[in-house]
């Protein structure tokens, strides 16, 4: 069949029949005709419910999965029999020590970097919202942090806090302090580290928002000789703060998750968030029905923060 | 800008813009670190104070590539003139390249980097794929409770891989997928389906419905309108969304670090692995990371227009 008959000159010379089988040629007969009946109902459901079910078989069974060992002592390094234990695991982990300092660290964690990225990416922000040669390759440049691997960044940023010799320590004179393995400093060393990854995002959301502020508002004020704060805090700041909240319940959720950045980054037992916790149980101790039950703790979170922001994300679509 | 300008504004203007170039190169600082240490000769890369200016050479790139071994005793000369270049570099620093017969060994690094890019492009053609025709399918036709599946879609998203990875490694250990590309691979579109229907939803609303209704006025089936006006409209936004998920998945770690060790590790617990004890050598772990980078770094370039829908789920256009 000619290429051309898809062009929409060729529907009205060669009817319906025929432009069947130009889109369809490489399917069987059967399907081929199948395909001419298909109604939008069977194509909605062709096209939703295998991604549907994938998402269902890959991320909802393994939970409910998850959730039935949640109530056992299970080891999975272990082939001894396991046993139903009941609410022991959660009562556990609550009445742990260890897991709230282990909910302190990371709340601290999220609070430093969190406001950090807030505030840098916000200013910068601030800053890039005018024109001037070059903005979009200095914003493109500004946005390279975010787009690697946490994993390689935490790495590489081990190299930048090396004691004696790192550029860090240098650059501030910091001369021997050791960013990573002093229990005081190691958690907010990643949360710089973090602050640098992520304050782009941030950035790139406040300038949306900033960019989307009617300009005639600037002029009115302007008019009115208002006062550079007085339009900053009645102008600026009520428009842009709906996606501020989204950026800040989004960075919320992805600092409570942390694992990649901290755990190559640092050993020390003051940097060791929820996430890292979790995975040392599940993966080096082998307390697999306890992790479980660690997992629900943090999922329950999770999904509580994840509900606010896809509320809040609806909020702002809608505007 | 305000309709009048005063001097006052152009200096702050003149300020901010000065501002932001401070601001960039200490947020482009890092990242040239790491790239000036990959090409730094080994004994440069940990002086105090700090080596900015060198003659770079491509050493620790050919360090990176090949197994090595310490020379106990330098090199017999006529061993060295015989050499290529690359292995005289190799020679120089006091080391030789292993090999089997006349074949060099090549190091870990190589089948980690290509681990990498079997399970990132696999994953993404598939996500992409699924995540196409049902974006389609929520932007098109009426469901109920349409919202709340969308809901559930991102929430996917949302969970913390470890909590996924400890119910997903106990399933795989009984169907034998730890440590397969495939397991790794399903894992993956698992994690990126949810953000490519949500991303290509946002793409699929932007092209109008006439097109489609003109293409079935005109006899089209509902398929062929599909595949010949919505894709071809749509392309941009899936070649958008396709390389947000090549970006996840090159970067993904914990799904990784669990669940391979060998056969099919990625490089992003590999690199980090390779630092082991003693005094590592940074310049070979820079090499390995800035190629590694790279390829983001490009992305990073070609995306610039569509970042930020991509960051934000697609809620938010520029």
């Amino acid at each position: 069949m000619p290429e051309e008959e898809g062009s929409p000159s060729g529907i009205l010379v060669s009817g319906r029949y025929s432009l069947a089988s130009v889109a369809l040629t490489n399917l069987d007969p059967a399907s081929r005709a199948a395909a001419r009946g298909w109604s939008d109902l069977t194509i909605r459901n062709m096209f939703i419910i295998p991604t549907l079910a994938f998402l269902i078989v890959f991320n909802i069974f393994p939970l409910i999965y998850s959730l039935g060992y949640s109530f056992t002592n299970f080891a999975a390094n272990r082939s001894e029999p396991w046993q139903f234990v009941g609410l022991q695991n959660y009562r556990e982990l609550l009445s742990d020590d260890h897991i709230w300092s282990n909910f302190i660290i990371t709340a601290k964690y999220v609070i430093v970097s969190v406001a950090g990225q807030m505030i840098v990416g916000f200013g910068l922000a601030l800053l890039l919202n005018r024109s001037f040669p070059m903005k979009g390759l200095i914003t493109t440049l500004l946005l390279l942090p975010m787009m690697m691997s946490a994993a390689v960044v935490g790495l590489f940023w081990q190299l930048l806090y090396s004691p004696s010799w790192g550029p860090i320590n240098y650059a501030f004179g910091l001369g021997d302090f050791a960013w990573l393995s002093n229990p005081d400093s190691a958690l907010y060393a990643v949360a710089i580290t973090d602050i640098w990854m992520w304050s782009p995002f941030v950035m790139l959301l406040s300038l949306a928002g900033l960019s989307a502020v009617p300009q005639h508002l600037y002029e009115a004020a302007a008019i009115d000789r208002a006062g550079r704060w007085y339009t900053f805090t009645r102008i600026t700041l009520p428009l842009v703060s709906p996606i501020l909240l989204i950026a800040l319940i989004f960075r919320t959720m992805e600092a409570f998750k942390t694992f990649d950045i901290a755990y190559t980054m640092t050993t020390q037992p003051t940097a060791e968030l929820l996430a890292i916790r979790l995975y040392k149980q599940a993966f080096q101790q082998w307390d697999t029905g306890k992790s479980c039950a660690l997992a629900y703790i943090v999922l329950i979170m999770v999904l509580a923060i994840t509900n606010l922001y896809v509320k809040y994300l609806n909020r702002v679509k809608e505007r | 800008m305000a309709a009048v300008r005063t001097t006052g504004e152009v200096a702050l203007n003149r300020i901010a813009v000065v501002a932001v170039l401070i601001a960039t190169l200490i947020f482009l600082a890092p990242i040239y670190w790491i790239a000036s240490t990959a090409f730094k000769p080994k004994e440069l890369a940990v002086t105090v104070p700090p080596t900015v200016l060198f003659q770079p050479e491509v050493t620790p790139f050919i360090r990176l590539f090949t197994k090595r071994v310490q020379m106990q005793k330098p090199v017999d000369p006529q061993v060295y003139e015989a050499a290529p270049w690359w292995e005289k570099r190799v020679y120089d620093g006091g080391e030789r390249v292993l090999k089997v017969g006349n074949d060099v060994q090549l190091s870990q690094y190589p089948n980690r980097f290509m681990n990498s890019l079997i399970v990132a492009v696999i994953s993404t053609v598939l996500a992409v794929g699924m995540g196409t025709f049902t974006a389609y399918g929520f932007s098109r036709f009426k469901m109920a409770g349409e919202a709340d599946l969308l809901f559930f879609i991102l929430s996917t998203r949302m969970l913390p891989p470890v909590v996924v990875a400890i119910p997903m490694f106990l399933m795989y250990r009984i169907v034998g997928l730890n440590d397969s590309h495939i397991g790794l691979i399903i894992l993956y579109v698992a994690f990126n389906l949810s953000f490519s229907v949500w991303l290509m939803k946002g793409f699929m609303d932007e092209i109008p419905k006439e097109y489609e209704e003109a293409a079935l006025v005109d006899g089209y089936t509902r398929m062929q309108a599909f595949f010949k006006i919505v894709l071809p409209e749509a392309a941009t936004g899936i070649a958008a969304t396709a390389v947000f998920c090549f970006i996840t998945a090159w970067n993904e770690y914990a799904f990784a670090l669990i669940m391979t060790n060998r056969r099919a590790q990625t490089a992003p617990p590999f690199i980090p692995s390779q630092i082991g004890s003693g005094l590592p050598d940074w310049t070979t772990i820079a090499a390995g990371t800035f190629l590694f980078l790279l390829p983001v770094a490009i992305f990073t370039f070609l995306l610039r227009n569509h970042l930020l829908r991509g960051m934000s789920f697609g809620a938010i256009r520029k």
